[in-house]
């Protein structure tokens, strides 16, 4: 696929650097800063085009006339908008994804990002995917990941198992016996950073990483075989106030306590005004005195959200010392969140991770709903929808043991309607199904992306 | 540095290598020429040592740094110099001392030109067509054919790349995969070799000849089948074609690329490196036609105009074939000629010296000098064509003129040292330098009345000029060894 990445910045670097790995793509990726690009071109295996994003001539020497995709990343919501009218207009690119941040814009989106308007094809709102992630792992402490497929009908979730769970030092096959109405699957355990494939008879140590697959409600219930199930998030401080910051907290103060440091004053006014029940502390995120103050020590979840990888990881650390139960920190290096992961901070939280799932959903070949990138690009989870008929499909009218899948993929789960159904080897898909599969390694995504084209030799 | 990925890479690089020997065989098998013992051990001496090097680190997952790209690529060179030379080593009908093998093999592959043979027309057709076969192979550059074929260099494919381009900016791709730009640029090349030989064949040459010739046109490298070079076939019509394939490849080849895609000539005419290169030619044609009628050297201005253009274009571009002793010419007409050969090809094109784009920026660079001290406070930026050049950019060009000047001053002092007279010397290294061929005084037709150490010196030079100087000379600084 012939894809152009609009914008060099954390985002486009990060998504530039996961398409360009994968042998399908040829990658061109345009920004203003031609020693940035330089870099980028010394470390990866992709064409830079210096220039402005949305000027015609810049995008036509980016291979606009024949990419598939245009992917706009850049800082500017209007550039991003502009850029996909242009390469509409002139090129008649096929698929036009842009970043718009603004909630100005995203309240009437519908309206405005139609064809005859601003054709965009997809939105993608990094702000918003980090506010909604965060906000699932607060409503699921304990957690690592919680990543919704089907529109959040099943949810794959990560968890590092603690001596308490009832099913820690026990086989895998004993957790049908524990919790015999539940239907749930372990997808994958890492241990000690090396993945595992589980079967039956593999023995959940204490600390392994373990993800499970499971319908919304089911979820509390298996958290509790693997630790001990947390008491609910009652008051959170969030750390930075930014958008992430800003709508995080909007999106919690109705149900939580809320407090918000924000170190600059005319912002910190500027946020109070826009939320209700928030307190909205002017001050640094990383005093002692301040976060003693306020109680840091009885707080259920720290999370720390500004701009800055360094600021957040350390107010994190600080928070823990001083007694705050969970502390999650934004970090955008890679590095960073393998230094950090499994320390004193419980949960990293990767924007780019969160938003390269978004976009990666629409690079895949054949009907895929939903990607979530894990393991920091290593594993991938998919939710592809099978098409066609048992003659002209891989998949269709088939059980899940005869489908041939690559080595480290397996099928976890399958959506049919509104049922959710956990996968077992005679488990049929179906027409239309859903169907959940998780990769250990990436790197089989082609073999994956076969699988569930449909063939139209035999249509 | 990882020497582990620098050695699996030298290997197969060496195990492709090994394979370009097979074609000659057959032409020794064809020919009943007696040489294919030589070429058949030749091949298996490269593909063992490819093997050797290549079998114990086979499995290295090492990623190929910046650093390990400049080693792979000089490396290379040097050691394909070295077993490019092992079949004329072994050959029977030939008897050439080691030093004359070597400097043989990396005059082909750098597209030089410049023999240390005589009697060609008696020598056998296998190692005739081994040379051409040389010249053709080196000048795309057998690095840049193994990144189109071996997908698996993937972003090391880049550092390769850059190391073995000519020009002074290389970060354009022609296509967002490197492996894809590669196999474009070969495709092309390949596609000017196949148009050039059939027109020498319709022109009246042996197809053994065509062939031959075309490979050392389109590579502009001067290597000919016969003594009398292009002279030999007396045609005003072969020396045109020649002419044309020689400008043709004297082109920045992404201009083809280009051209090819959108099927017009518009990209070539918008181009200033290509405008700078026809007025080049253009005028140093003007210039030798004219001076040869009017100094009477020869009777008719027809004449004087086709051996003009052909010896014009033919130094300009540093191909170096002849069809006149131009080193007999009159008054500063030779000098002038190997002074040309400095400027050389477009950047990114087959040809040696220091490429139009240089010159045109050191150009420009002096006509701001001269714009600034009368506006001592105007902001002149240096641009090609619509867009200014960034000063690393010139910065660089300098960097590269100063190394130039003072290498091809010294590697002549070295030269003089041996005891060869000032234009011999002069010539020698700029014609090793800019990948010329032939000289003037004693190296006018050919090198072998040098020395040992003079033929060392022309290696370098000329190894040295094919990468540019810097993709060497990094390997002699201690900034690149250190950890």
């Amino acid at each position: 696929m012939k894809i152009i990445i609009l914008g060099a910045g954390q985002v486009g670097s990060t998504v530039a650097y996961h398409l360009a790995r994968e042998e399908a793509n040829e990658v061109t990726i345009v920004d203003i800063d031609a020693v940035h690009l330089r870099e980028l071109q010394d470390r990866l295996d992709l064409r830079t085009i210096q220039g402005r994003a949305s000027f015609p001539g810049v995008l036509k020497a980016a291979g606009a006339g024949d990419a598939d995709m245009i992917i706009a990343l850049t800082d500017s919501d209007e550039t991003n908008m502009v850029a996909c009218q242009v390469a509409y207009t002139l090129f008649h690119t096929p698929t036009k994804i842009a970043r718009v941040r603004a909630p100005e814009y995203m309240e009437i989106h519908e309206k405005l990002f139609a064809q005859e308007a601003m054709p965009v094809d997809f939105i993608i709102a990094p702000e918003k995917l980090v506010t909604r992630h965060i906000k699932r792992l607060i409503q699921y402490p304990g957690a690592l990941q919680v990543l919704e497929f089907a529109d959040g009908k099943v949810r794959l979730v990560a968890v590092r198992t603690h001596k308490e769970g009832l099913l820690v030092g026990h086989q895998l096959a004993e957790l049908k016996e524990h919790i015999p109405n539940v239907e749930t699957r372990v997808v994958a355990i890492y241990r000690g950073g090396h993945s595992i494939l589980p079967d039956g008879k593999t023995v959940i140590q204490e600390d392994d990483e373990i993800f499970f697959i499971a319908a919304r409600k089911d979820i509390r219930v298996v958290m509790s075989e693997l630790r001990k199930l947390e008491h609910p998030v009652r008051s959170v401080v969030i750390a930075g106030g930014g958008n992430i910051g800003l709508s995080l907290a909007r999106e919690l103060e109705r149900t939580n306590q809320v407090k918000l440091i924000e170190r600059d004053r005319a912002r910190a006014r500027e946020i109070s005004e826009q939320l209700d029940r928030t307190i909205v502390l002017h001050g640094d995120a990383a005093d002692e005195e301040l976060l003693t103050e306020e109680n840091i020590d009885i707080c259920d979840v720290f999370c720390a959200v500004t701009n800055a990888d360094e600021a957040n990881i350390l107010s994190a650390l600080l928070a823990k010392r001083l007694g705050a139960r969970k502390v999650m920190s934004l970090i955008n290096r890679p590095s960073y969140a393998a230094l950090v992961e499994a320390g004193t901070i419980d949960i990293a939280i990767s924007p780019q991770q969160i938003t390269l799932g978004s976009l990666l959903a629409h690079v895949r070949r054949g009907d895929v709903a939903k990607v979530h990138s894990l393991r920091r690009g290593g594993a991938e989870a998919i939710e592809a929808i099978a098409h066609g008929k048992r003659g002209s499909s891989k998949v269709v009218g088939r059980a899940v043991e005869d489908i041939e899948l690559p080595a480290g993929t397996s099928i976890s789960a399958l959506v049919r309607g509104d049922e959710v159904i956990i996968a077992h080897h005679d488990s049929v898909i179906e027409e239309d199904d859903h169907v959940i599969l998780f990769m250990a390694d990436r790197t089989k995504i082609g073999a994956v992306e076969r699988l569930f084209q449909v063939d139209v030799t035999f249509i | 540095m990882s020497i582990r990925v620098v050695q699996r890479i030298l290997g197969l690089l060496l195990m492709i290598f090994s394979v370009t020997m097979l074609p000659a065989l057959v032409v020794s098998i064809v020919f009943v020429d007696g040489e294919h013992g030589a070429f058949a051990s030749a091949f298996l001496i490269t593909a063992v040592s490819g093997l050797i090097l290549w079998f114990p680190v086979r499995r290295t997952k090492d990623e190929l740094r910046l650093r390990d790209g400049f080693l792979v690529v000089a490396g290379f060179w040097i050691v394909l110099g070295l077993f490019g030379a092992a079949p004329l080593l072994l050959a029977e009908h030939l008897d050439m001392k080691p030093i004359d093998a070597v400097f043989e093999s990396m005059s082909g592959l750098t597209t030089t030109g410049a023999t240390v043979l005589t009697g060609l027309d008696q020598l056998p057709k296998s190692i005739l067509y081994y040379r051409q076969q040389l010249q053709w192979l080196g000048g795309m550059g057998i690095i840049v054919l193994a990144v189109a074929v071996l997908p698996m260099l993937g972003v090391g494919g880049m550092q390769l790349y850059r190391a073995e381009t000519p020009g002074p900016v290389k970060d354009t791709k022609l296509t967002p995969r490197i492996t894809e730009t590669a196999k474009a640029l070969w495709y092309i090349y390949l596609g000017i070799t196949v148009v050039c030989v059939l027109a020498y064949i319709a022109a009246g040459m042996t197809v053994f000849d065509a062939i031959g010739h075309g490979f050392s046109t389109v590579a502009i490298g001067g290597f000919s089948t016969h003594d009398a070079s292009i002279g030999y076939f007396d045609s005003e019509l072969i020396e045109m074609i020649a002419v044309v394939f020689m400008f043709i490849a004297g082109i920045n080849f992404s201009l083809h690329f280009l051209g090819w895609r959108t099927a017009t000539v518009a990209n070539y005419l918008r181009d200033p490196e290509f405008r700078a290169f026809v007025t080049v030619l253009g005028s140093l044609t003007l210039l030798v036609t004219l001076y040869l009628y009017f100094a009477g050297y020869y009777p008719t201005l027809h004449e004087a105009f086709t051996k003009g253009i052909f010896q014009a274009v033919s130094i300009g571009t540093t191909t170096g074939f002849t069809t006149a002793n131009y080193s007999a010419w009159p008054g500063s007409l030779p000098v002038a000629l190997i002074l040309a050969s400095f400027i050389g090809g477009c950047a990114g094109s087959t040809g040696g010296g220091m490429k139009v784009i240089r010159w045109l920026l050191i150009y420009k660079q002096g006509v701001r000098e001269v714009r600034q001290l009368v506006h001592p406070s105007a902001a002149i930026p240096v641009k090609i064509g619509s867009k200014a050049v960034p000063e690393r950019v010139i910065g660089a060009v300098w960097g590269f003129f100063a190394v130039y000047i003072v290498l091809f001053g010294f590697m002549m002092l070295l030269l003089l040292g041996t005891g060869l007279d000032q234009v011999t010397a002069f010539s020698a290294v700029a014609a090793a330098l800019n990948n010329l061929g032939p000289g003037l005084g004693e190296v006018s037709s050919n090198f072998a009345s040098l020395g040992v150490m003079a033929k060392s010196v022309s290696i370098a030079a000329m190894l040295l000029g094919r990468l540019e100087i810097f993709t060497l000379f990094v390997l002699f600084t201690p900034t690149f060894w250190q950890r």
